[in-house]
């Protein structure tokens, strides 16, 4: 960008620094030092191992030269708990070649109290923090003096935030921040996106002060797709045919890190590679659910070097740079470029080379998305870079944190809150209608004259009615719900990790089940702990069902992978399973034209199925189905059921569906749509999380439930009296909200729907297509649901009587 | 919601019974109506200890209550105990649920049991007390096994019966009975429920005791053996409701 050495140079101790390790100031560094001279917010986008972070800080250092002043200057903000640990090391060496006396610390919830204390009484210069704990920090009494002297804010792996209920909150914490300290800048360090200037937006209400960065690109990966010699599935995600590969791949490279889609795949592949392993090689598991102590002992040995592999999920898609990976093996499809990008960019931390990494599909289907995903890494066109939703229950805590605070002033605040994107468009109404509901519970009916959290003073601000407020407030922040877990243990010995309690309620003692690596065998339940043992025989093992990690396939993708399929001109590049695999399809049934939808219809023993390929992610074909089978039900084709891939929708039915265009209009999106929500279990889930953010009822704290001091409330219940008596109090609203725009997809839904009327390619076929046993193969692996009660226990009891008769080919698995 | 309420017909102690999706039993020789655990105002006690949950419970409860009422021909209907969630609650109700349940108590012979919430039952609305009532061969009370007859019907423990299988697994109020022993759901909007495979309420029943679990509009019976216990946190969580 221009600026050199000569017109805006560094301190002497900071160039001694650079100096000291052999490195150049780079251009993106020096742009981010001139912004932050000419007081501007900057967003830096730069791929991994940019010295992006370093970047970020080193204005900070700069104005720090001759120590600090005993007041916070800095703060910087991760979505990682681990990486504020790892920035606060590596900061270390800055820090001590420049001789200043700058105290920097990090400070998130495993921060000791009395460290937190004396954080908030002596701040250190420069603090790294997470968006919750942040929060908890502009809810203190003392928080407009600890912020007024802050400079500089830093928001790393903003991309990573901006886009979910996380990044709300923080948005809000960060348009206080503003407006506390007025002096401060602020920095968001970014990967590349497909869309910077939303989190621009996200990061500056003052477009005119504020500017992207780019860095230099990295050299573009070297991306591959490896096809096995073995016979390639047809259906499936887990792709264990592809094992002998992946350990050849492992043993020809120094560290490999091999990204899976979700934690049950990564048991899966990595209890495979374990037995294939016959050099014995030392390859460990990374998953969320395992035991803070496990992973991190799996890091430090990656970073030591110690390790030929890592099989990990997205838990190691963000934080520090490991020099030393050098290849990233990504098995199954990568649903999304930004995230392959992402993922490949940790291969190889540095520039000047390009990153390796080899795709492996699980099916045929996604072959065709793994290729997709190639060409649009090598195009750079990215997805990604969407803002949040601006959620009533994600502001109904802010309000409650800004009280937690010292009384405020309703206009004011509601000023200060539209400054933050997601909610530059709340309406006053809306706004007042959260702050009501944090006062009073916001109900019609004012039938609990006595129960207020806030009061209005004399002069017309808002304060706490009772201070005890405060500490539910500060036990219940943040927007993450986690679902209920139990800790897995041995008898005598460590915790390996956390299960759902869901999944460990449906085993029986002597049940074993793949975890942590290892085959374990149930033995009971003590306390909050599911006791385990190592299994002595290998049987036929579960694998934990966990909730949520699927991300669905993004519309760019999708995209190209439709064009793929309609430009027959382009096959010949396709490996040759898929050109036979392409070809048996078209003999079989046929295909649809881009801007067509394919349907199949077919008999199978005595069922009818219908098979839609709307490429439009597991999420809207989810929904789809729900209104499919409502609709195929009026229409006297008695539905039995629906399952839903990335690729496509099948449902069957006692009887042919017919009138395909009436059962695809556009109209299915009106009332059906709004009934079946309102009903669903997906909607009373949200509802749930939309609660818990609201502070309405409270999380469960671990360890609370033995004191007996326990009080919890059903929030189903609740919804269902809330939807009958007050159908549009803002919490039913804030969940409508949030179910829309993520689990359902509506709004692709919508996108989909309105593009394909009268323009579906139906074909009925005397039996199921190429294409279709991909889907077919998932019924019974697919958990259903949306259902009506009376319907879910219809099909629990028809399954229970398909047990006792011994016809479980339609049963549920 | 579509489709009409199916009841579901059963003996007990030699006489007929019908269940209904709603929580009711009703006894058609007797033209007596039963329902347990009704909670009035439980939202409202919430409330004073600092949940602002919303305040409609009462609403609920009494609309499908009356709902019930006019689903069955019965001349006495029985609230086996716990009528209200806490002693401060009848001072809670707006002039129109008091209305609504004097409306109630005048049109049937009303007959409030006394429950471990309120052991005085409130009467300031009509209606009669009693602490059991013998009806043929079936003793109706609030505590099971307090009665010490046979073909007892209680309240008391909320059951609820958890279904295997789906993934999330379906968690439903349900009445829980063997050949002497039957156990009534729990009637309120904002009741919570005890598995019926807790020991609380599974060793008051045979092994071979079965469920009849409440849909929307329709009752399904399956036996013990076919449900599954809850996670334990949940069973502590819902101990100290």
């Amino acid at each position: 960008m221009g600026h050199t050495q000569q017109e805006m140079p560094l301190p002497p101790s900071l160039q001694t620094f650079f100096a000291g390790r052999g490195w150049q100031v780079r251009a993106h560094q020096w742009a981010m030092l001139a912004a932050a001279e000419a007081g501007a917010d900057a967003l830096l986008i730069a791929p991994t191992g940019g010295g992006k972070t370093l970047a970020g800080f080193l204005p900070s250092l700069r104005d720090l030269a001759e120590g600090g002043s005993g007041k916070l200057h800095t703060l910087y903000i991760s979505p990682l708990k681990a990486l504020t640990t790892d920035i606060a090391r590596n900061l270390e060496a800055p820090i001590n070649a420049m001789g200043a006396a700058i105290r920097h610390e990090s400070r998130t919830g495993d921060t000791p109290a009395n460290r937190r204390k004396r954080q908030r009484e002596k701040p250190p210069d420069i603090l790294l923090t997470t968006p919750e704990s942040l929060a908890l920090l502009i809810s203190y009494e003392n928080a407009a003096d600890y912020f007024a002297d802050l400079r500089s804010v830093i928001i790393d792996e903003l991309h990573a935030l901006a886009d979910n209920k996380r990044g709300a909150l923080l948005s809000l914490s960060l348009a206080r921040l503003r407006a506390l300290a007025p002096n401060a800048r602020f920095s968001g360090l970014s990967a590349t996106v497909a869309e910077p200037n939303t989190l621009l937006r996200y990061l500056s209400p003052d477009l005119a002060n504020a500017q992207i960065v780019m860095a230099q690109g990295a050299k573009s990966p070297e991306l591959s797709m490896i096809l096995p010699d073995a016979y390639m599935p047809w259906s499936g995600h887990i792709a264990l045919y592809a094992i002998p590969e992946i350990m050849k791949l492992i043993e020809g490279a120094g560290t490999t890190l091999v990204f899976v889609n979700t934690r049950a795949q990564a048991e899966l592949v990595f209890g495979a590679l374990w037995k294939a392993n016959d050099q014995s090689l030392p390859i460990a598991l990374h998953h969320g659910s395992l035991a803070v102590e496990q992973r991190r002992r799996v890091e430090a040995a990656m970073a030591q070097g110690v390790l030929r592999a890592v099989v990990c999920t997205s838990s190691l898609d963000l934080g520090i740079d490991w020099g030393a990976v050098d290849l990233v093996v990504q098995v199954g499809a990568p649903k999304g470029s930004s995230r392959l990008l992402q993922r490949v960019g940790r291969a190889n931390h540095r520039l000047d080379e390009p990153s390796r990494a080899v795709l492996i599909p699980a099916n045929r289907f996604e072959v065709l998305e793994c290729l997709a995903a190639q060409d649009a890494v090598r195009d750079v066109t990215l997805d990604g870079g969407e803002l949040c939703l601006g959620g009533l229950d994600v502001l109904a805590q802010h309000i409650m944190g800004v009280a937690c605070s010292g009384p405020f002033d309703a206009d004011a605040l509601y000023q200060t809150v539209l400054a933050a994107a997601p909610f530059a468009d709340l309406k006053r109404a809306d706004f007042d209608a959260v702050l009501n509901f944090v006062a009073t519970g916001g109900y019609a009916l004012q039938s609990y004259p006595r129960y207020r959290r806030l009061r209005q003073m004399a002069d017309g601000r808002y304060e706490l009615a009772d201070g005890r407020v405060r500490r539910a407030y500060r036990m219940n922040v943040g927007t993450i719900v986690e679902q209920p877990t139990l800790k897995v243990k041995y008898k005598r010995g460590r915790a390996l990790g956390e299960i759902e309690e869901y999944f460990i309620s449906m085993l029986s003692p002597g049940d074993t089940f793949l975890f942590a690596g290892r085959l374990l065998a149930f033995e009971g339940i003590q306390g909050n702990d599911a006791i385990v043992a190592n299994a002595r025989k290998a049987g036929q093992p579960k694998v934990p069902a966990y909730a949520g990690g699927r991300l669905p396939l993004s519309t760019h993708l999708a995209d190209r992978v439709r064009t793929m399929l309609a430009d027959q001109t382009q096959w010949q590049n396709l490996p040759v399973q898929v050109q036979e695999w392409l070809r048996q399809q078209g003999e079989r049934s046929g295909f649809a034209d881009p801007d067509e939808l394919l349907v199949e219809t077919f008999e199978r023993k005595g069922r009818y199925f219908l098979v839609a390929y709307c490429f439009a992610g597991r999420n809207a074909h989810q929904t789809l189905g729900m209104l499919l089978t409502r609709r195929m039900q009026r229409a006297g084709t008695h539905p039995l059921g629906f399952v839903a891939s990335d690729y496509c929708i099948a449902t069957w039915s006692l009887h042919p569906p017919t009138d395909l265009d009436a059962l695809f209009d556009v109209d299915i999106l009106g009332d059906d749509l709004e009934a079946w929500m309102d009903e669903s279990s997906m909607i009373k889930r949200t509802f749930r999380n939309c609660a818990v953010v609201a502070g309405l009822i409270e999380r469960r704290q671990p360890g609370e439930e033995k004191t007996g001091r326990q009080v919890t409330f059903n929030a189903d219940m609740i919804y269902e009296v809330l939807r009958k008596y007050e159908p549009d109090h803002i919490l039913l609203r804030a969940a409508r909200a949030e179910a829309a725009a993520g689990l359902t997809d509506i709004r692709r839904l919508a996108d989909l729907l309105v593009a394909i009327q009268g323009k579906i390619r139906h074909h009925d076929l005397p039996r199921i297509s190429p294409f279709a046993v991909s889907i077919i193969a998932d019924i019974g692996r697919e958990f259903v649901e949306g259902d009506s009660i009376d319907a879910v226990l219809d099909q629990i009891t028809a399954d229970l009587v398909a047990e006792a008769l011994g016809d479980d080919d339609f049963a549920a698995a | 919601m579509t489709g009409l309420f199916e009841p579901l017909t059963l003996k007990f102690g030699g006489t007929t019974i019908v269940l209904d999706a709603d929580g009711g039993l009703f006894l058609p020789e007797h033209r007596l109506l039963a329902v347990a655990d009704i909670h009035l105002e439980k939202g409202n006690a919430f409330a004073r200890r600092g949940m602002p949950i919303p305040p409609y419970d009462t609403n609920a409860t009494l609309d499908r209550l009356v709902r019930l009422c006019a689903r069955h021909d019965a001349q006495t209907v029985v609230s086996m105990g716990d009528a209200f969630h806490d002693r401060a609650g009848p001072a809670g109700l707006e002039p129109g649920q008091v209305e609504c349940l004097r409306a109630l108590t005048q049109r049937y012979d009303w007959l409030w049991l006394a429950g471990n919430h309120d052991p005085q039952p409130w009467l300031g609305a009509g209606g009669l007390t009693e602490t059991t009532i013998e009806i043929g061969p079936l003793t109706l009370v609030h505590e099971p096994g307090s009665s010490g007859k046979a073909f007892e019907i209680a309240g008391h423990l909320h059951p609820k019966a958890r279904l295997r299988g789906r993934a999330l697994g379906v968690s439903r109020p349900c009445f829980a009975l063997d050949q002497q022993r039957l156990i009534m759901p729990a009637f309120g909007a904002y009741t919570g429920g005890l598995n019926v495979l807790d020991p609380a309420i599974a060793t008051l029943l045979a092994a071979s005791f079965s469920a009849v679990i409440l849909g929307d509009k329709r009752l399904f019976r399956l036996p013990a053996a076919k449900l599954t216990p809850d996670p334990p946190r949940w069973q502590m969580v819902l101990e100290n409701e």
